[in-house]
């Protein structure tokens, strides 16, 4: 076996995916996390796994909507379990005239009535008068997903190997004599020491067990200011989300926020009030200032990162545009840096 | 225009920074529209350990006068905690003082923003006082020590417009000399220009901008209207009349037929 040129660091979405990407090229690489695995130290670990394209461009830009129409096909070939059973999006008492708005500024969608909510979502008969129904969307639970990708990459003789990306930082060659790619970095937003214009934007997520409500699909609740989405696990388990706050701070879900995202699944369903909270999870996302991913090279160093809210969602188009910069040199649409 | 403590504002065009799609756009907004203020909130939880530094700096990197404000504050000891805070991150003394007494409407308290008011001009700032169009109020605000004040045009975020122009004329009229600012409850151009017509000195808002399809493109529509009311003001806009009067004189016309 050749020996490996390449070390990727962070076991997130970002750099499983990679991972699982440059493996399945035939490339020999070594994969390193600080604990080793994925886990609550990475904001993969709460994310909501929804691969929703055309919702997301309520706000996103065009970008992430084209990108992130390769995600549910790239997951269910690493055998991942990707639920296509579309979003639906719901808007409540006197904030119906957001789903308005959120209709005009999104693509992909079909107006459901009353009876049309209900045939989608029993649990949520008479909740709602109208909703919009993005057919093609999918997910995914982000855990699971992970641990199938760790489990491909071991399939292939790729454990984690348990290490800090300072362990690698020595003898860099930055700015000296171009050299290969040898470090590949996908530490989120622990890269802020080096990707000086990254900033965390901080989110906060529950997930609760409901032994009266089942959901097939995730559910949007637009609000003027506490807009929640709520994406079915499976079993009455459902992930809470998200707040989406500017600062960096990873720790620490506040009262209000909780009570937030609480009251809007209350309003959703009252049956929700009964449900029973499982964990609060809160971490900072990676984000540059126009919230859109980015491929940088320095030196020997390639780094993937800013995904944002669109981990799951982009971190295959990512994936499969750094491997091909790898493979080929094909300069990837999202590198705005190149320097070797 | 008259000037806020002291400062000529190049414009009188003040933008918040909440709620845009992404740091990016926000920075473009404020560029080609050529706000001259921009407001940010700062929460408590963003300020421990600078966590909010990331956003800030961008804030800062805008170039423009900045006014943090107090948002979010429901009593007067939280907003005067959050205006000492403010003041450190972003070394400056003014504030924009919010304190909130009513969860759904967003109303001003006006008691505890009369209590928060006193504190916080006796402590060095410049207060821009968040209010409603009540002349009392105003009084009594103007006494604890602000030299501004930011009468509401309609609860925060609701887009309506000005909702009482006969409170806001009133007031603009019980005190000349008083630099005032119509801020929240804009949701169109027009009625930004409506109220630079009635004599205020600038406006202020951040939802109708930021949650525009095209934020950019609505800070640019917001920024011609406020030129526009403002040059309005000083041509000295005619009376309106409740007859007609025809602008060419009947006398001397030709008679056809």
């Amino acid at each position: 076996m050749a020996k490996p040129q390449i070390t990727i660091v962070g076991s997130g979405v970002a750099g499983l995916c990679l991972a699982a990407e440059l493996a399945e090229r035939g490339m020999v690489f070594r994969l390193f996390d600080r604990h080793g695995r994925p886990a609550e130290h990475g904001c993969s670990w709460w994310a909501g796994g929804m691969l929703a394209p055309f919702c997301e461009s309520e706000t996103a830009e065009e970008p992430v909507v084209r990108l992130g129409q390769e995600a549910a096909d790239w997951w269910q070939r690493h055998n991942v379990d990707v639920k296509r059973n579309g979003s639906l999006v719901l808007a409540l008492g006197r904030d119906a005239g957001e789903l308005d708005r959120f209709a005009r500024r999104t693509s992909q969608h079909e107006w459901v009535d009353e009876d049309g909510v209900a045939a989608l979502e029993p649990d949520l008969a008479g909740r709602a008068r109208r909703g919009l129904f993005f057919a093609t969307e999918a997910h995914l639970s982000p855990r699971d997903a992970l641990t199938c990708l760790v489990g491909e990459l071991k399939s292939r003789d790729i454990p984690i190997e348990t290490a800090n990306w300072l362990d690698f930082s020595d003898n860099d060659n930055v700015a000296g004599a171009p050299s290969p790619i040898s470090k590949i970095d996908c530490r989120g937003l622990s890269a802020a020491d080096a990707l000086t214009d990254l900033r965390g934007v901080k989110g906060e997520m529950l997930m609760i067990r409901s032994a009266d409500i089942r959901l097939s699909r995730p559910v949007r609740l637009l609000h003027p200011r506490i807009p929640i989405y709520l994406v079915p696990r499976g079993e009455g388990v459902f992930m809470l989300g998200a707040t989406q706050i500017e600062s960096s701070n990873r720790n620490g879900a506040t009262v209000r926020s909780v009570l937030e995202l609480l009251s809007a699944a209350y309003a959703l369903h009252p049956a929700l009030g009964e449900a029973e909270i499982l964990e609060i999870g809160v971490d900072a996302r990676p984000a540059f200032p126009d919230n859109l991913p980015r491929i940088r090279r320095r030196g020997d160093r390639l780094y993937v990162n800013g995904l944002f809210r669109h981990g799951f969602l982009l971190a295959p188009a990512m994936a499969r545009m750094a491997a091909d910069y790898l493979f080929s040199g094909q300069i990837p649409e999202v590198m705005d840096e190149n320097f070797n | 225009m008259n000037s806020f403590y002291g400062v000529k504002l190049p414009t009188a065009f003040m933008l918040g920074t909440a709620n845009y799609p992404s740091p990016a756009i926000l920075d473009a907004a404020f560029r080609q529209s050529q706000a001259s203020v921009a407001t940010v909130s700062v929460r408590r939880e963003a300020a421990g350990a600078r966590a909010g530094e990331g956003f800030w700096r961008l804030i800062r990197e805008l170039g423009v006068q900045v006014l943090p404000n107090t948002a979010g504050c429901h009593t007067a000891s939280e907003a005067v905690t959050t205006a000492h805070m403010a003041r450190e991150l972003f070394d400056t003394n003014w504030i924009k003082l919010e304190v909130i007494g009513h969860s759904d409407s967003l109303q001003p308290d006006p008691f505890g923003l009369v209590e928060a008011a006193t504190i916080l001009c006796r402590d060095g700032f410049k207060v821009f006082p968040y209010t409603t169009e009540d002349l009392v109020l105003a009084d009594r605000l103007l006494d604890a020590g602000c030299e501004v004040l930011m009468p509401w045009g309609a609860p925060i975020g609701t887009g309506l417009g000005l909702i009482n122009p006969y409170g806001l004329r009133s007031l603009r009229a019980q005190y000349p000399h008083v630099p005032m600012v119509i801020d929240a409850g804009l949701g169109l151009p027009s009625q930004a220009a409506q109220a630079m017509e009635m004599g205020f000195d600038a406006v202020l808002l951040n939802t109708a901008v930021a949650k525009a399809g095209d934020p950019v493109a609505m800070a640019c529509a917001f920024a011609k209207a406020i030129k526009a009311g403002q040059l309005a003001k000083t041509a000295d806009p005619m009376e309106p009349r409740d007859m007609a009067e025809p602008s060419t004189p009947l006398i001397g016309k030709a008679f056809l037929q």
